[in-house]
């Protein structure tokens, strides 16, 4: 039986991310090094940095406001907004971009606002953070469920003002399912492809993120520029397994 | 004293003015964000009447895509229902060197981009594959690639329970003279079932609407290996805004209802 399971990891899994290495690394460092230092990957990195930067934090923000709502608060249709906080991991990528067109684009609903949206940055932000709204209330949800709320009720007693109750009670005994949320959402961020490619136009050295690029290589058969990029991406993914697990494993 | 029990009016004004703003907030983001894009979708795509919504839904080239996702998605459910169980039996209940190294690797899927994952399998089995194996522009190489995406959700799912999972009754069981597939068939397999069947029911949600893996293996051959959100990408980059929406809508009606099915079994579960 582990024979079998670690067969079906390895012809899976294990082998063709470890051949993409591999491939990546067989004519040594310094190819790979100036494919992924052209001028459109470099602005690539930074455009998928920067949207990232941008997204993240705002969903960090949003899910612990929403996780405080759906255990703390107290109002009808709790079901229904805990259900509605999932529906980003329902909706196809591609469904997610022709949404966000819809609304911004050129007919769509909002279509004259007095900045471009679709086929620029601000459309790129929105496409992430709606694909990785749910994670870090998701992650915050089961932890604020755990710990209750007497710690929060006694310092409000004592004299607590509500936000120091947050920042000294809420805060610090979440801190670890946010931290993980994070980490989940970055990663999503950082790798997000079906929704940004419909919305982004996918201009070289504009509007084109990593995964964007890697595609843009690949149909273009620059195959060793298209592995060094995916590699690039693999290790962030790598480091986020790692991040993953530390926190995993971390002495309760 | 839990806050909860205590009456609407015993509670300070200042936390119920924080609880209104919170829910406020979180309500008008996922309006903003997410809501008004999906109605939007929906709307349009009755733009041209239910007759317009019709004709594309059943176009034979929509019909085609959609029959060739949910077969390619319920096989790759099925398929790692049955791999994850077995991937997540050998996790907890086995040991060898490497274990943790493994189980970490498990979440790889959900951490790698999707496009790079669609680059992975092709460098092992693609035009230039270095065992001779080919699946790209086939079916069966859309089916490795949903496989690659959806892993983790069985394993992730079942892994707790069979971790919490009494062991004693496994063994009672087995001294009492059950076969091992007695044992399997009677104590195990009832014990796990619910998270095999919410994991798979995940893994074919995910699977529908899957997009960046998919996009370069397949090759997108119409009647053949082209998926629903491949096919909806092409209405978009057409210009078709009312086609692409309609089977839009048809794909999110798809998901929501499984993620419905899954959040009514649970409940009544818990009860």
């Amino acid at each position: 039986m582990r024979t079998v399971a670690l067969g079906y990891l390895a012809v899976l899994l294990l082998v063709p991310v470890g051949l993409v290495f591999w491939r990546t690394f067989q004519h040594g460092i310094a190819p790979v090094w100036s494919s992924i230092t052209t001028p459109a990957a470099i602005h690539a990195f930074w455009l998928t940095v920067e949207v990232a930067a941008i997204a993240v934090p705002l969903n960090a923000i949003f899910g612990v406001v929403a996780a405080l709502a759906i255990v703390r608060g107290r109002f009808a249709g709790k079901p229904l907004l805990d259900a509605l906080i999932d529906l980003p991991f329902a909706v196809s990528p591609v469904v997610i971009g022709l949404s966000l067109v819809l609304v911004f684009g050129r007919t769509g609903w909002l279509a004259h606002l007095p900045f471009q949206v679709i086929f620029s940055v601000p459309g790129i932000v929105l496409a992430t953070i709606f694909v990785s709204l749910p994670f870090v209330a998701r992650e915050v949800v089961p932890v604020l469920r755990e710990i209750g709320d007497e710690q929060e009720q006694a310092a409000l007693t004592l004299g607590a003002s509500g936000w120091q109750t947050f920042w000294r009670i809420t805060l610090p005994s979440i801190r670890w399912g946010l931290v993980y949320g994070v980490v989940l959402a970055t990663a999503r961020a950082i790798g997000e492809f079906g929704a940004v490619s419909v919305v982004s136009g996918r201009i070289a050295g504009q509007t084109e993120t990593l995964t964007l690029l890697v595609q843009r290589r690949f149909e273009n058969f620059d195959l060793a520029g298209a592995y060094a990029a995916s590699a690039l991406l693999a290790i962030i993914a790598l480091a986020t397994l790692l991040a993953m697990t530390v926190i995993r494993r971390r002495p309760a | 004293m839990s806050a909860r029990a205590l009456p609407l009016p015993f509670r300070r004004p200042r936390e119920r003015r924080a609880g209104a703003l919170g829910l406020g907030v979180t309500t008008l983001w996922l309006s903003l964000i997410v809501l008004l894009p999906l109605a939007a979708v929906v709307a349009r795509s009755f733009d041209g009447g239910i007759s317009a919504f019709w004709t594309a839904v059943t176009a034979p080239e929509a019909v085609a895509a959609l029959r060739f996702t949910l077969l390619a998605s319920l096989a790759v459910a099925a398929l790692n229902a049955v791999m994850g169980t077995l991937v997540a039996w050998v996790l907890v209940r086995d040991d060898f060197r490497g274990r943790r190294i493994v189980d970490a690797f498990i979440d790889l899927p959900f951490a790698l981009p999707t496009i790079v994952a669609g680059i992975t399998l092709l460098a092992l089995y693609g035009p230039n594959s270095p065992v001779g194996i080919n699946v790209a522009f086939t079916q069966l190489g859309v089916a490795m690639a949903l496989a690659f995406v959806t892993l983790p959700f069985v394993i992730r799912s079942v892994q707790p329970v069979l971790r919490e999972a009494d062991r004693e009754m496994e063994e009672a069981a087995a001294s009492l003279g059950a076969s091992p597939f007695q044992v399997a068939r009677h104590v195990v397999i009832p014990t796990i079932a619910p998270a095999v069947i919410s994991g798979a029911a995940l893994a074919f949600a995910r699977a529908v609407g899957e997009f960046g893996s998919v996009v370069l293996i397949s090759g997108n051959i119409p009647f053949h290996t082209q998926v629903s959100s491949v096919y909806v990408f092409k209405l978009i980059e057409s210009d078709d805004p009312i086609g692409a929406a309609a089977t839009s809508v048809v794909l999110l009606v798809l998901s929501l209802a499984v993620l419905i099915g899954l959040r009514v079994l649970e409940r009544r579960r818990a009860r």
